[in-house]
């Protein structure tokens, strides 16, 4: 009875978003008369920092501070529509839908501006930090709150935008069957070094090394955020999560945390990751966003560090203690592969 | 069913709160006292975000009886923060981004808390024992663990009167 260290890697292309109708999301953006704005949204925060960071695009947009901008997601009945914070859509369509709703408003701040300060508002520019003056003059200037203040009880204007994002249509080629459902690609790359217990059946995690391509870190701290609980999450599909619905019967599936087998802080282990930015030419800033494809390498790299470990192929998830040791029985005891 | 009266401390207050006969903790507080700080997550013991403190010491609430408590006293994740100021494992989380849903964080918390009271510096692996019975969807614990040796070595936790 032995353990057995194993290592794997998986490279993997994600597509960002998807290409159903379109896959549209939309976005409002508008100043009240304290010089502060609101984005509004349908767009669901789960926790991954869509508000953070769609909050940050308004403001560099806009050219007033993250401070001065509010995100609201509270209500999709009412909310511009948006198809939804799933397949890693969200930093990219939603930004996008955002930065040009942004765009519209900030055109409608400037030409407010500029009947004030009596210029024409191309010789205008934001300072970032709440005030619009007239270029190479700073002292010619207004601040964002008293725009907005003459905007709306002296000129009568909104200053608002409206925001969409849709993707180009992909055609489907009738001869070969081939589309390009996204518009750009996110990519990574990850080694999992594993040990099996062959007499357990457990698999434990010894590390992770990763790189992952996803545009341009917005939030480099929430990009590290989600990579590191993402990749954790692939961990827990590959080893401990079952997946419904359970065969022959979904009556047979997990109800409950006992069943439904999740890792715990005992069972992580060192991550170390690299972040490489290769801005999107049609995302927000550049950025694509991690989203889910922080989970998918690391499935196929564990399955394969068992398979260097031990010599099994496994090829359905999660990878239990139970498949780990029928399969070395039927092969008749564990043959270690070669270590690369 | 007639209800029967529980008096106990919450958050350092004194409270009461009529409770069916064989309800849990849980309800009584996010129920009865209106704290909804403690979450509820499977109902039986496995996930523990409802963790409390019940003098000073980590309890599932969801499966503790509320009579149980009866002129005792209960801390959850509210009575961390002092007026405007938070409690330092809730700045360390915030500065170590342990959270990404939020769901997990009130038990997390506490039974981050239960183990500072009594151990000011803890190593790493009696962390991950502490918070070992509490679950995390999001965060794949690392930030959380590093949150909660940054809160110990930010100076010992403070303690309520
Ligand atoms: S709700 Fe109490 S442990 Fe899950
Ligand atoms: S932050 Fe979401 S469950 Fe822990």
């Amino acid at each position: 009875m032995a353990k057995h260290r194993g290592r794997g890697m998986a490279a993997i292309n994600y597509p960002i978003g998807m290409n159903l109708g379109g896959d549209p999301s939309q976005a409002l953006v508008h100043s009240n008369p304290s010089g502060k704005f609101t984005v509004a949204l349908s767009s669901i925060d789960l926790g991954q920092g869509m508000k953070s960071v769609t909050r940050q695009i308004c403001a560099e947009t806009l050219g007033v501070p993250v401070e001065d901008v509010y995100v609201d997601t509270a209500d999709s009945d009412t909310g511009p529509h948006c198809m939804g914070s799933f397949a890693s859509r969200g930093t990219h369509r939603v930004g996008n839908a955002v930065m040009a709703a942004a765009r519209e408003a900030r055109g409608v701040m400037m030409e407010a501006a500029a009947e004030e300060l009596e210029v024409n508002a191309s010789d205008l520019e934001t300072d970032g930090r709440g005030n619009i003056h007239v270029k190479g003059a700073p002292h010619r200037s207004i601040a964002v709150k008293d725009v907005a203040i003459a905007a709306q009880f002296k000129q009568g204007k909104t200053i608002s935008g409206r925001g969409i994002f849709l993707v180009p249509l992909s055609e489907v080629d009738p001869e070969t069957g081939e589309m390009s459902p996204a518009t750009c690609y996110a990519h990574a790359c990850l080694v999992a070094e594993i040990e099996v217990d062959d007499e357990t059946g457990e698999v434990a995690m010894v590390r992770m090394d990763s790189a992952y391509e996803l545009g341009r870190a917005l939030n480099p701290k929430l990009v590290e955020q989600q990579l590191v609980g993402g990749a954790w999450m692939g961990v827990s599909h590959a080893l401990y999560e079952t997946p419904e619905p359970y065969y022959p019967d979904p009556s047979h599936g997990p109800r409950d945390f006992n069943e439904y087998v999740m890792p715990g802080p005992g069972d992580i282990c060192p991550h170390d990751i690299a972040v490489l930015e290769r801005p999107a030419p049609d995302g927000p800033f550049g950025g694509k966003g991690p989203g889910e494809m922080c989970a998918n390498p690391v499935l196929p790299a564990v399955a394969n560090a068992i398979f260097n470990a031990i010599g099994v192929r496994i090829n359905d998830l999660p990878i239990t203690p139970e498949k780990v040791l029928r399969a070395l029985k039927a092969q008749g005891g564990a043959r270690p592969q070669a270590r690369r | 069913m007639s209800k029967t009266p529980v008096q106990f401390r919450h958050n350092g207050v004194d409270v009461a709160v009529f409770v069916d006969g064989g309800a849990n903790l849980l309800t009584a507080i996010r129920e009865g006292v209106g704290d909804t700080a403690p979450k509820f997550g499977c109902g039986q013991g496995t996930c523990g975000v409802c963790t409390v403190l019940i003098d000073g010491e980590p309890h599932l609430s969801c499966i503790t009886l509320a009579e149980a408590v009866a002129g005792r006293s209960v801390e959850t994740a509210d009575g961390l923060k002092n007026g405007p100021d938070l409690h330092p494992l809730q700045r360390a989380f915030m500065e170590h981004f342990a959270a990404q849903c939020g769901f997990c964080t009130p038990g997390m918390l506490m039974a981050a808390k239960a183990l500072l009271d009594k151990n000011p510096a803890p190593s790493r692996a009696e962390v991950v024992e502490a918070i070992g019975g509490n679950i995390c969807r999001c965060t794949g614990y690392e930030p959380i663990i590093n949150a909660v040796l940054a809160a110990a070595s930010a100076g010992p936790g403070r303690q309520r009167a």
